[in-house]
C-alpha cells in the first residue's frame, strides 16, 4: 500500500540552540547529558518511519519518551529542529504559514489532544462543530454532522452542557468527537482514550476500529498502553528516550523484541505465556470432509464467506487446509467434467497447535510463514478441536482475558459442528 | 542656591506651542470629536424623561446584576433626581461614557497587540507602569496644556488615566489563555483572526471585562477630579461645596457620585459572570 506519511531523520530539541544539541547527540551524547550540559531538552531524535494509507500506526512508549512530541511534529504544532515530513509528496516542513494552514485544514484537522483542549466557553455541540466552523461550513450542515458524531461517542443529551459540567471522560469524548467531525484523512490521536473508564474505553476502541473499517483514514495513535497498542495498531512503533526502537506488527514485537527495553515492555503482557491456544480458539465455523467433492467444499466456503477451509476426516482427524482461491481455479479448469474428484495437491498443511500451546508460541506462528488462514487447534491424536483466527488472538491479548473467568470456560470446549457424525464421540475414546 | 535657573517652563511652553501649531488639525479634530460625543450622550439622555431613563438604567442593572442591585440603583437614581442633581448626574455619565468609548477603541487593540507581540509588550509595559504610579491629579496638567479648560481636557485626562487597566488586563487575559487551546485552534487550521475571535477573546473575556470595570471606576474618579479644570458634572458640585464650605451640598453631590459608582460597578462586574449565572 502507498505511503501516506514519510518521516525522515526527524529531530526536535526544546531549547535555544537545537543545532548544538543535535551535534552532541551525533557524537553519542545521551538525552540526560544534553539536559545537564546544555539545559536543552531532546524531545525526538533522528526518527524515520512511514505510515501507510488507511493504517492505524501506534506510537507507544513510557511517559516522556517523546510520543506526543513526535505526533505534534507531524502537523508542525512543534517546529522540527531538523528532518523532513512528507505527506502525500509534500514536504510540510517547507510550507509557509498560509500553506501550512490550508494543509492542516485539508489533511490534519482531526486531532485529538491528550489534555482534551476543550474550549471552556463553548457548549459540547459548539466544541464539536469547531473544526467545521473554522472551515466556514454552514451552520445547519455542521450541526447535523456534529450531532451524528456526538451520538457515536455517547454524549447524546449533553449537547448543550458547558465543559465545566462534564467529567474528565466526557471531556475526552468531546475532544474525540471534535476530531472525528472534520473529515480529515489523517487523524492524530494522543492518548485519546486514556481518561475513559475501562468499559467505555473498550467500547470506544471498538467504535474506532469499526469507523476505521468504513472510513479508511490514516491514523497515528499515541498510547502508553500496550494492550491498546496491540488491539488498535496495524503497526506499532515503540519509543524510548526520543527514538524509535522498534517498528512492527503486534506479532513481530511480541515474538522478536528488538532489545531488552521492548522485551521488558512485552513481558508485561505475560498473558501471552499464561494463556493457551485452547482458551482463545473458537469452534470451526465450517469444516470440509475428505469425502466431500470439490464442488461441495466450494459451496461450504462460499456459504460462510471463508478464505479457506480445514479438511478433516469423519473422525475429525485433521487432513489439511484448502484455499478458496486455488479451489475455485481448480474447479474452473475442470469445468467440463461431470464428476471431478478432489486433488490431493489442493491440500496444504495448516498451522497447527495443541490446546495447551502457550499463546506466545501461537503468536510466533503468525510472524512466520503462516500468515494466511486460521491456526488449527488439535489434540495429541490430531483431532480438530477448534481454530484460532488472528482477530481473536489479538483481542485475547488485548482485553483482560482471564482464563479462570467462568464465562470464558466454554471457549475451551468447541461446540460440535453439525456435520460431525454422531459416532465421532465413540471413535475419540477408542 | 544656584545663580542659574533652568528655563524648564520656557522649554515646555515652546514645545507645547510648537505641537499645537504643527498638529492643530489633530487637536482641533479630537476636541470636536469629544464635544460631539459628550453632547450627544448628554442630550440623548436628557431628552428622555428622567423617570424613563431611571427605568432603563434599572432594567440594565437588573439584567446584568440581578434584582437586588437593581433596587439599589432604582432608589439611588430616584434620590438623585429628587435632590435636583439629575442634570449633573447625566453630564458626568456622558463624560464617563465618552472617555470609556475612547478607552475601548484604543485600549482593546493595544492590549491585543501587546498580547501577540513580546516586543510591543516590552515597550508598553514600562509606559503603563509609569502611568499607574502617577497621581490622578497630574494627568490634568498635560490635558490643560494641550486643550485648555473645559470638558475636552477633562475627557482627555480621564481617557488617559483610565486607559492602562484595560490594556493591561486585555494583554494578561489573552496571554493567560491556555496554550493547548490555541494549539487546538492551530491544529484545526484557524486563521490568526479566527484564533483571536473564537478562542482567545472569548476565553479571556472575564479578565478583559475586569479590566473594563477597573477602567470605568478609575474613569469616574477622574471625571470628578476633572471638575477642577472645568469639566462640569457632579464634580463641579462637589468642588463648589468644598470651596464655599457648603457641607450639605457637597455631601449631596458626593453621594450621587457614589450612587453612580455603585451602578457602573455592578453593571460592569456583571459582564463576566452573567453567562454562568444564566446557564446554572
Ligand atoms: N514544550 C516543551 N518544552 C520543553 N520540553 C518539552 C516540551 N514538550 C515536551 N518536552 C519534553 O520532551 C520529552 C518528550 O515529551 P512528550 O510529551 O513527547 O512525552 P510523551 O511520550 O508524550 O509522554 P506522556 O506519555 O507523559 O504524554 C519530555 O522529556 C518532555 O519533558
Ligand atoms: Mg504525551
Amino acid at each position: 500500500m502507498e505511503d501516506k506519511i514519510v518521516v525522515k531523520n526527524l529531530s526536535k530539541v526544546f531549547g535555544k540552540n537545537p543545532d548544538k544539541a543535535l551535534k552532541a547527540l551525533k557524537e553519542g551524547k545521551s538525552k540526560e547529558d544534553i539536559l545537564r550540559d546544555q539545559k536543552q531538552m531532546v524531545g525526538v531524535y533522528d526518527v524515520s518511519f512511514s505510515v501507510k494509507k488507511s493504517e492505524i500506526f501506534v506510537l507507544m512508549g513510557l511517559s516522556g519518551s517523546g510520543k506526543s512530541t513526535l505526533q505534534r511534529l507531524i502537523n508542525r504544532l512543534h517546529e522540527p529542529s531538523s528532518g523532513e515530513i512528507i505527506v502525500e509528496g509534500t514536504d510540510i516542513t517547507k510550507l509557509d504559514s498560509k500553506d501550512l494552514r490550508n494543509f492542516r485544514r485539508k489533511h490534519f484537522c482531526g486531532m485529538v489532544f491528550q489534555n482534551f483542549a476543550v474550549l471552556p466557553h463553548r457548549t459540547v455541540l459548539e466544541n464539536v462543530e469547531f473544526g467545521l466552523e473554522l472551515q466556514g461550513v454552514d451552520k445547519d450542515k455542521r450541526r447535523e454532522k456534529s450531532r451524528e458524531i456526538i451520538k457515536i461517542v455517547g454524549l447524546e443529551g449533553n449537547e448543550n452542557s458547558m465543559p465545566s459540567e462534564l467529567s474528565g471522560g466526557m471531556l475526552q469524548r468531546v475532544g474525540l468527537a471534535r476530531g472525528l467531525t472534520v473529515d480529515a484523512d489523517i487523524m492524530l490521536m494522543d492518548e485519546a482514550f486514556s481518561a475513559l473508564d475501562p468499559l467505555i474505553r473498550t467500547q470506544m476502541q471498538n467504535e474506532l476500529l469499526e469507523l476505521q473499517d468504513r472510513m479508511q483514514k490514516t491514523i497515528i495513535f499515541v498510547t502508553h498502553d500496550l494492550d491498546e497498542a496491540f488491539k488498535l495498531g496495524n503497526r506499532i512503533a515503540i519509543m524510548y528516550d526520543g527514538r524509535i526502537v522498534q517498528i512492527g506488527t503486534a506479532e513481530e514485537i511480541i515474538s522478536r523484541p528488538a532489545n531488552d527495553y521492548v522485551k521488558a515492555f512485552v513481558e508485561d503482557m505475560n498473558r501471552s505465556t499464561v494463556l493457551t491456544a485452547g482458551t482463545v480458539m473458537h469452534p470451526p465455523q465450517e469444516t470440509a470432509f475428505t469425502r466431500d467433492g470439490p464442488r461441495t467444499i466450494a459451496r461450504k466456503i462460499r456459504k460462510n464467506a471463508l478464505t479457506g477451509i480445514l479438511v478433516i476426516t469423519t473422525k475429525r482427524e485433521l487432513r489439511g487446509y484448502v484455499r478458496a482461491k486455488e479451489l475455485a481455479e481448480y474447479i474452473k479448469k475442470n469445468e467440463d467434467k461431470e464428476d471431478i474428484s478432489f486433488d490431493k495437491s489442493l491440500l496444504h498443511k495448516p498451522a497447527q497447535v495443541y490446546e495447551d500451546t502457550p499463546l506466545n508460541e501461537v503468536i510466533n506462528l503468525y510472524s512466520g510463514d503462516h500468515k494466511f488462514g486460521p491456526i488449527a487447534v488439535t489434540d495429541k491424536d490430531n483431532k480438530l478441536k477448534g481454530v484460532i483466527v488472528r482477530g481473536a488472538l489479538i483481542a485475547a491479548l488485548s482485553e483482560s482475558y482471564r482464563p479462570d473467568f467462568p464465562e470464558n470456560a466454554e471457549n475451551t470446549e468447541p461446540a460440535e459442528s453439525p456435520e460431525t457424525p454422531e459416532g465421532s464421540e465413540n471413535t475419540n475414546t477408542k | 542656591m544656584f545663580p542659574y535657573r533652568i528655563p524648564l517652563r520656557d522649554w515646555i511652553t515652546a514645545a507645547v506651542e510648537y505641537l499645537e501649531t504643527e498638529f492643530a488639525f489633530f487637536f482641533d479634530g479630537f476636541s470636536a470629536l469629544i464635544f460631539f460625543l459628550v453632547n450627544n450622550f448628554k442630550d440623548g439622555m436628557l431628552f428622555l424623561h428622567p423617570l424613563v431613563l431611571i427605568i432603563i438604567i434599572t432594567a440594565i442593572t437588573w439584567y446584568m446584576a440581578g434584582w437586588k442591585n437593581s433596587i439599589i440603583a432604582f432608589l439611588g437614581l430616584l434620590l438623585s433626581e429628587n435632590i435636583g442633581l439629575w442634570e449633573p448626574f447625566v453630564e458626568t455619565l456622558a463624560l464617563v461614557l465618552t472617555a470609556e468609548l475612547l478607552v475601548v477603541i484604543l485600549g482593546l487593540p493595544l492590549g491585543i497587540w501587546a498580547a501577540r507581540s513580546d516586543r510591543v509588550n516590552e515597550v508598553l509595559r514600562p509606559i503603563l507602569d509609569f502611568m499607574q504610579t502617577m497621581p490622578a491629579f497630574v494627568y490634568l496638567i498635560p490635558a490643560v496644556m494641550f486643550f485648555g479648560l473645559g470638558l475636552v481636557p477633562g475627557v482627555v485626562a480621564t481617557f488617559v488615566f483610565a486607559l492602562p487597566p484595560l490594556i493591561r488586563l486585555t494583554n494578561l487575559g489573552i496571554r493567560q489563555v491556555p496554550h493547548e487551546l490555541v494549539e487546538a485552534a492551530d491544529a484545526f487550521g484557524a486563521t490568526s483572526m479566527q484564533k483571536l475571535l473564537k478562542v482567545q477573546m472569548p476565553v479571556a473575556k472575564a479578565t478583559i471585562l475586569a479590566g473594563l470595570n477597573q477602567s470605568i471606576m478609575l474613569g469616574l474618579s477622574m471625571v470628578v477630579i476633572a471638575a477642577m479644570i472645568g469639566a462640569g458634572g457632579l464634580g463641579a458640585d462637589v468642588l463648589r461645596g468644598i470651596q464655599r464650605l457648603q457641607v450639605g451640598q457637597g455631601f449631596e453631590a458626593g453621594l450621587v457620585v457614589v450612587i453612580l459608582a455603585i451602578i457602573l460597578d455592578r453593571i460592569t462586574a456583571g459582564f463576566g459572570s452573567r453567562k454562568k449565572a444564566n446557564s446554572a
